[in-house]
């Protein structure tokens, strides 16, 4: 599962961090349409955001997130050759996580 | 039901101990840090609210802004930017009438971030959408009414 992420300069100020999860976020209500079986939960919880090592800000996600998360926060105090990395965990234990240095 | 809060109760408990092994968190910062399972897992708005900030009343705010869709064609992808010009703590999206209203909060561990959380919800029918920023203590919420032509829960 691939994760992306972008820092654009924010329109208010500061950086706009964006974050893309590819990830299926299936809330356990859905049944498999051959089988009639439900399909299990299966979705981001947790997604912690730092600044050079350091966490700032931590995304608590539930399945009412759509499939695919696209996530962005802002961080004012963040300069040229700040490593911003994010990790995020899923209910089934599995994680990922990306990172990107600003320009 | 039994078997499902079984579940997501040794999960959560398991993420937690994965985030904390590798050192992502400060001790001080680990129960802080824990997925609000109470507030997430809620069935009712009032519910989830007296679980994430211990009070369900919320006075509406002009320092809140929502930026959404006032229709959603697809219900499964429904894209939300709140803005706050106060210092946020804690900023909460609920959505009041799908099955598990509180569908994320994002927690402020550190300096430097700024009232901005955007992201993107399924929402099963039409139905108000409250962002609520927790500013140090004080409550703030907005709404706004979303109308979804064709539901994203469940199908």
């Amino acid at each position: 599962m691939a994760t992306k992420m972008k820092i654009k300069t924010g329109k208010t100020g500061g950086h706009d961090v964006l974050v893309l999860a590819k990830h299926p976020m299936e809330t356990g209500l859905r049944k498999d349409r051959k089988t009639g079986k439900p399909i299990p939960a299966h979705y981001i919880t947790t997604m912690v955001f730092s600044v050079n090592g350091n966490p700032v800000a931590q995304a608590n996600l539930s399945a009412g997130v759509s499939a695919n998360p696209l996530i962005g926060i802002n961080l004012t105090d963040v300069k040229s050759g700040d490593v911003v990395s994010v990790r995020w965990t899923d209910n089934m234990g599995e994680s990922d996580g990306a990172e990107a240095t600003v320009k | 039901m039994k078997r499902r809060s079984f579940l997501q109760g040794s999960l959560a408990g398991a993420a937690l101990a994965v985030a904390a092994g590798a050192g992502l968190l400060k001790p001080v910062r680990v129960l802080a840090a824990a997925w609000p399972e109470a507030a997430i897992t809620a069935e009712s708005v009032d519910a989830a609210l007296q679980a994430a900030f211990g009070t369900a009343e919320l006075a509406d705010s002009g320092e809140v802004r929502i930026k959404a869709p006032l229709q959603a064609e697809n219900g499964a992808v429904v894209p939300i930017r709140v803005t706050t010009t106060a210092k946020a703590d804690h900023i909460a999206v609920v959505a009041v009438k799908n099955p598990a209203p509180m569908v994320s909060v994002l927690n402020v561990l550190g300096d430097g971030v700024g009232g901005v959380y955007s992201l993107r919800i399924k929402m099963g029918e039409t139905s108000p959408v409250h962002c609520i920023v927790d500013s140090g203590g004080k409550l703030m919420k907005a709404t706004q009414e979303i109308t979804v032509t064709v539901g994203g829960c469940g199908g």
